[in-house]
């Protein structure tokens, strides 16, 4: 079974993504992309607690993640990638074209973003970046939680999301 | 008029549920103002742990209650408290230990936190429905 879902949260590991999508999807693992975290013991410990014990956390680099994404796609178990921000899934898909459908799931605010959604705001590097990866033929679409819709991201950058 | 009490303790939950719990323990007991209230709507990681390090570092705060264990805020505050070793977290919490924990104010903030989670265990139960599932 694919990835069934690759997003970007920079909350990483936290309720929506372990008890929203978690649950409804019978999770079975999550690939946590960050460099900072993979090189970090303690990170890795922090986010391997707030994970239920049947839930695998595999801890990747970017650059690690692009290396083992076929592996991923093996498994049979419904998973999960995530990254903290946009530039690791940009660098991320632009070394696996396999990926071709990305979550914006909770990017919030900072100096120099402008808010798009409740829950996505987006500096405008980051826009072009996103508006990049779907000119690739990636689909980018915002989706907070299961029960929300999809927000394309035409819509997401028009104001139209809400 | 007496003062408020001050703020012994945040409750950082989501959604609107801190505020909630707080104005249940106000209603009950008038000492809802001990509870710092935060909701982690419109923040990001970053700011989760800057805002609990804020608190910890210039109000002094001690003690913190967060709802699930596995929520951003129980990650920001795990971040927070590194080097606070005094600093007491106290994840899934309801309204029992927030009323242990107020009522409790003859013991030092981080000693009530502690002391209110076995009320908040003892609260949580099942009445009814018949025979339990195997």
């Amino acid at each position: 079974m694919p990835l069934e879902l690759c997003r970007i949260d920079d909350r990483l590991i936290h309720g929506q993504v372990v008890l929203g999508w978690g649950q409804q999807m019978r999770l079975g693992y999550i690939v946590l992309v960050d460099d900072e975290v993979a090189e970090s013991e303690w990170e890795r410990e922090l986010y391997r607690m707030g994970v239920p014990p049947e839930v695998d956390v595999i801890f990747e680099t970017v650059k690690g993640a692009a290396t083992r994404l076929a592996e991923f796609e093996r498994d049979p178990r419904p998973g999960i990638l995530l990254t903290g921000d946009v530039e690791s899934m940009v660098r991320l898909v632009g070394m696996c074209t396999a990926l071709r459908e990305v979550n914006l799931g909770g990017i919030h605010h900072k100096n120099g973003r402008v808010q798009r959604l409740r829950y996505v705001f987006l500096s405008p590097e980051e826009e072009r970046a996103l508006r990049a990866l779907e000119a690739q033929g990636v689909a980018v679409t915002a989706r907070d939680v299961p029960g929300a819709r999809p927000i394309p991201l035409s819509d997401v950058l028009a104001g139209k999301g809400e | 008029m007496n003062n408020p009490p001050a703020v012994r303790a945040l409750v950082a939950a989501h959604g609107d549920l801190a505020a909630g719990l707080a104005s249940a323990v106000d209603r009950i007991t008038g000492r809802g103002s001990m509870l710092g209230i935060l909701t982690n709507a419109g923040l990001g990681a970053d700011q989760m742990e800057a805002t609990l390090r804020e608190r910890i570092e210039g109000d002094g705060i001690r003690a913190i209650f967060t709802d699930l264990p596995s929520g951003s805020w129980t990650m920001a505050a795990r971040r927070a408290m590194r080097g606070h070793e005094d600093v007491v977290l106290v994840t899934g919490v309801n309204l029992a230990a927030l009323l242990e924990f107020v009522m409790r104010d003859d013991l030092e903030p981080a000693a009530g936190a502690r002391a209110c989670v076995d009320r908040a265990r003892a609260a949580i139960g099942a009445i009814g429905g018949g025979p339990r599932a195997a």
